[in-house]
């Protein structure tokens, strides 16, 4: 009856930890491993301009929106005193900055941090997909010459891309024996202009056509500026174009800042206006990536995580997390193994210390102060003191060789002594009484025997609870704590013999 | 492994080479996790413990019972009662202290007589009126107590040995354990003192415990340590053979424990007085395993088959009757 209601308890929990753990690790991306890394781009816009006299500030900047391929992490603004507005009208996203009167040179920034991401690609719904034709931007002399070139290419080609790609092939093979060609190439010689003249011409073939800018992601690259280039309308959807090549696609990391043909910076009230790219490439924690494009999706589960706690709150629970992990393990060595330690939990405690002390360090700090106090403890009981002041006496001993204990090391210039502040006191006070207890009355072989245990158990919750894997885990998925729980709950059922048991009964097992 | 020739290797030899669980499982030994998880847990409602873990409050109820208990001299509850404590027990020559919520025998001291303005301790020791104080002040601030919480002393009447138990045991009185489980005795043993235990009945002390034969009454081998013994450590008397004297009152006291305190699995404490006869001594709610090496038979079969039996007798001398028939049906298995 108590085993069955447990057993569906645990089975249960167990579902439910597992469900929301793949949830989490397959549709929000949560790194399984605490060594996933993944690689954020920060493209920095310097934008620089000088302020006119006795005139108004608007500034308008183009911004990247929703680049296909990747999430954005974060992007702000770095502006003072400047009012700031957002538009998105579909197809464009400006910053908008306006000052009503300022003087001399003025630098604004515009800052984007992005990873790669292939998951989420752009829903043809966000993108205006009504595309115009505009004519009438060619020379006429250039307009006959684009003509006579484009019936040739399209006697030649199957379909719009065959159609393109031999168009500009045409068009960059530069054969100087071709006159439309040359034509097409006068006044054309800046890449923005080239690009111009290649949509105007794809206009002229009625295929619906646009200039697009493109940063180029290049770690460590300063002063960079917007590279144009080219995409025409299939039909279906925007294809990228090589202007020089007429490859299809854009070029290797790169992303699509702003589209058409206007520029990215829109001054009035200023002169000499210009922007400047930085791009720096770092590695970030796949979890803290996960969170933020998490939030970004609007998932309920993110925002109510452990992310959404304050940094040092989080390092709290960081630790706090593991404990039941520590637990798990004293269950395991209670209930299963059998050791006796002091204290349930007094080994936890003590492993949390090691976590700061290191092991080694940890574990002699221990020992000294254990038999120190132990011999203080035994003359206090020459005394015949009262409990509760012998306890506290205690405790005042433990934390005056806790000092002494730091000041010699301190001076000897060992800097891992001072961690023995960080001993639990009270746990240490309570540790030496009931070892010195025991001590009397069952001898001291069994009272360095349960100090033993404890320090070994304390030491294998420092191994277990120091595991990156398992902080990891218990962190980014709290939710296996369930799975512990459920464990628990069934180690609470435990009727089977405890390992230590076979040794106590070595005389009915093995009889001589 | 070399089996040699005892009842026990001949189960042993009847089994197939398994593992040691498989053959823990055979034997029917009762593990720790499985007598707290299927049997105190289940049985031992915990609103009645404080009924067997308060000493005074198990004592006044067996009076109330009619059940045999040490007369109770006098109980020390605050510290200021502790000036008045030589002229408490001036009228006394030998008694014991106690702590009233007292475990695993810690904290008793069994003043034997005086020498002087001395008390004479059952190891020999001499300790003077301080000294008392201080342990029974000890006992007040919850020294001995589960949980260190403030407890009360209670000082009793020093049992006089019965003499059946004169070559076995060395400074101190056996006791006489039985498990009793839905009220009907499943296994007993009489713990008797070593000198390592100092004078004191627990076997993690280093008493010696021998398992006794339920019908019979008949002591059988010992256990010191856990390891088998055939003879008394100090005094090297034979521990097998030794009929406990008025055994079917004790099984009957036992039965009645449960009825007292209405918990399904416990272990009862008896002690032979010379002039008294039986006299229960305190009830354990959780009773120790050791009595399996003792009595060399686990528990678990004889558990097992009562929990299936639907209707257990209401009248004690009708549980007594089915603990001697069941017990002999599992002898002759």
């Amino acid at each position: 009856m108590h085993d069955l209601h447990v057993r569906v308890l645990a089975t249960v929990l167990v579902l439910a930890a597992l469900a929301l753990c793949t949830y989490k690790a397959i549709w929000l991306g949560l790194p399984l491993m605490p060594t996933d890394k993944a690689e954020v781009w920060t493209v920095e816009a310097r934008i620089e301009f000088k302020a006119r006299h006795n005139q108004a500030i608007k500034v308008s900047f183009a911004l990247p929106r929703l680049p296909e391929g990747f999430t954005v992490l974060d992007e702000n603004f770095v502006a003072s005193d400047y009012g700031l507005t957002t538009t998105d009208d579909g197809v464009r996203r400006y910053a908008q900055w306006a000052i009503r009167e300022t003087h001399g040179w003025q630098v604004l920034y515009y800052r984007i941090q992005l990873t790669r991401d292939n998951q989420v690609a752009m829903p043809l719904s966000m993108e205006k997909t009504d595309v115009m034709l505009d004519r009438s931007n060619l020379p006429d002399a250039a307009r006959s010459a684009a003509r006579a070139l484009l019936n040739e290419v399209r006697s030649k080609s199957a379909d719009n891309t065959s159609f393109v790609r031999e168009l500009l092939s045409r068009l960059n093979a530069r054969s100087q024996s071709d006159n439309n060609i040359g034509l097409l190439h006068q006044d054309a010689d800046t890449p923005e202009k080239w690009v111009h003249r290649l949509k105007s011409i794809l206009v002229e073939a009625e295929l619906p056509a646009r200039m697009v800018y493109l940063v180029v992601l290049k770690d460590g690259l300063n002063r960079s500026s917007l590279l144009p280039w080219l995409q025409y309308y299939d039909g279906e959807r925007w294809q990228a174009l090589n202007p020089d090549s007429g490859e299809s696609g854009l070029p290797r990391d790169a992303m699509i800042w702003t589209v058409g043909s206007e520029p990215a910076l829109d001054l009035m009230g200023g002169k000499y206006g210009h922007v400047e790219y930085s791009i720096k490439k770092h590695s970030q924690d796949m979890t803290r990536i996960a969170d933020q494009r998490a939030r970004q999706m609007g998932s309920r589960i993110m925002e109510y995580s452990l992310f959404s706690l304050p940094v040092q709150t989080q390092n709290v629970y960081r630790v706090l997390l593991l404990i039941p992990v520590g637990a798990f393990l004293i269950v395991l060595l209670r209930n299963v193994v059998g050791i006796d330690s002091f204290g349930t939990f007094m080994p936890i405690l003590i492993a949390l210390a090691f976590r700061e002390t290191e092991l080694l360090w940890g574990v002699s700090l221990f020992c000294l102060l254990l038999g120190l106090g132990l011999a203080l403890r035994f003359y206090l009981e020459y005394l015949k003191l009262l409990l509760v002041p012998r306890l506290a006496s205690v405790l005042v001993i433990v934390i005056l060789l806790m000092a002494m204990v730091s000041i010699v090391t301190n001076k000897l210039g060992l800097d891992r002594g001072l961690s023995v502040a960080l001993f639990p006191m009270v746990i240490m006070a309570m540790t030496i009484e009931r070892m010195s207890v025991v001590w009397d009355e069952r001898g001291a072989g069994e009272a360095v025997k349960q100090g033993l245990g404890s320090l070994l158990v304390a030491v294998m919750s420092y191994l277990v609870m120091s595991s990156q894997y398992l902080a990891h885990w218990v962190f980014v998925f709290p939710e296996l704590l369930l799975l512990l729980l459920a464990m628990m709950l069934l180690l609470g059922r435990y009727t089977g013999y405890r390992l230590t048991e076979l040794w106590r009964f070595r005389a009915v097992i093995w009889p001589r | 492994m070399a089996i040699q020739g005892s009842d026990m290797a001949a189960m042993m030899l009847a089994m197939p080479a398994r593992t040691p669980w498989q053959r823990l499982r055979k034997l029917g030994i009762l593990g720790m996790n499985e007598r707290n998880a299927s049997f105190v847990l289940p049985y031992n409602p915990r609103k009645n413990y404080p009924q067997v873990d308060d000493k005074r409050l198990t004592k006044s109820m067996a009076i109330q019972f009619g059940l045999p208990v040490p007369e109770q001299y006098a109980v020390i509850e605050i510290e200021h009662q502790l000036q008045t404590l030589e002229d408490d027990l001036a009228a006394y020559e030998d008694f014991v202290v106690k702590p009233s919520h007292g475990s695993g025998g810690g904290g008793i001291l069994i003043v034997e007589g005086r020498a002087g303005g001395h008390y004479r301790l059952s190891n020999g020791r001499l300790i003077d009126s301080g000294e008392l104080a201080f342990h029974i002040s000890n006992i007040l601030s919850g020294l001995f107590s589960l949980g260190g919480v403030p407890d009360a002393a209670v000082i009793e009447y020093r049992v006089c040995q019965d003499p059946v138990f004169e070559q076995v045991s060395y400074r101190g009185v056996p006791d006489i354990r039985v498990i009793v489980f839905r009220g009907v005795p499943v296994l007993a043993m009489v713990r008797l003192p070593t000198r390592i235990s100092d004078g004191k009945a627990n076997l993690h002390q280093g008493a010696i415990g021998v398992g006794i034969d339920l019908v019979t009454g008949m002591t059988r081998r010992g256990v010191w340590h856990e390891t088998p013994v055939h003879a008394h450590p100090d005094t090297g008397g034979v521990l097998e053979g030794i009929m406990i004297p008025n055994w079917y009152d004790i099984l009957l006291m036992s039965a009645r424990c449960h009825d007292m305190v209405g918990l399904g699995y416990i272990g009862v404490d008896i002690v032979l007085d010379r002039a008294l006869g039986p006299l229960m001594l305190e009830i354990n709610a959780r009773p120790g395993l050791n009595i399996q090496l003792a009595g060399h038979r686990g528990l678990v079969h004889g558990l097992n088959a009562l929990r299936d039996l639907d209707n257990i007798p209401q009248k004690a001398e009708d549980r007594v009757a089915l603990a001697l028939e069941m017990y002999a049906g599992s002898r002759q298995a």
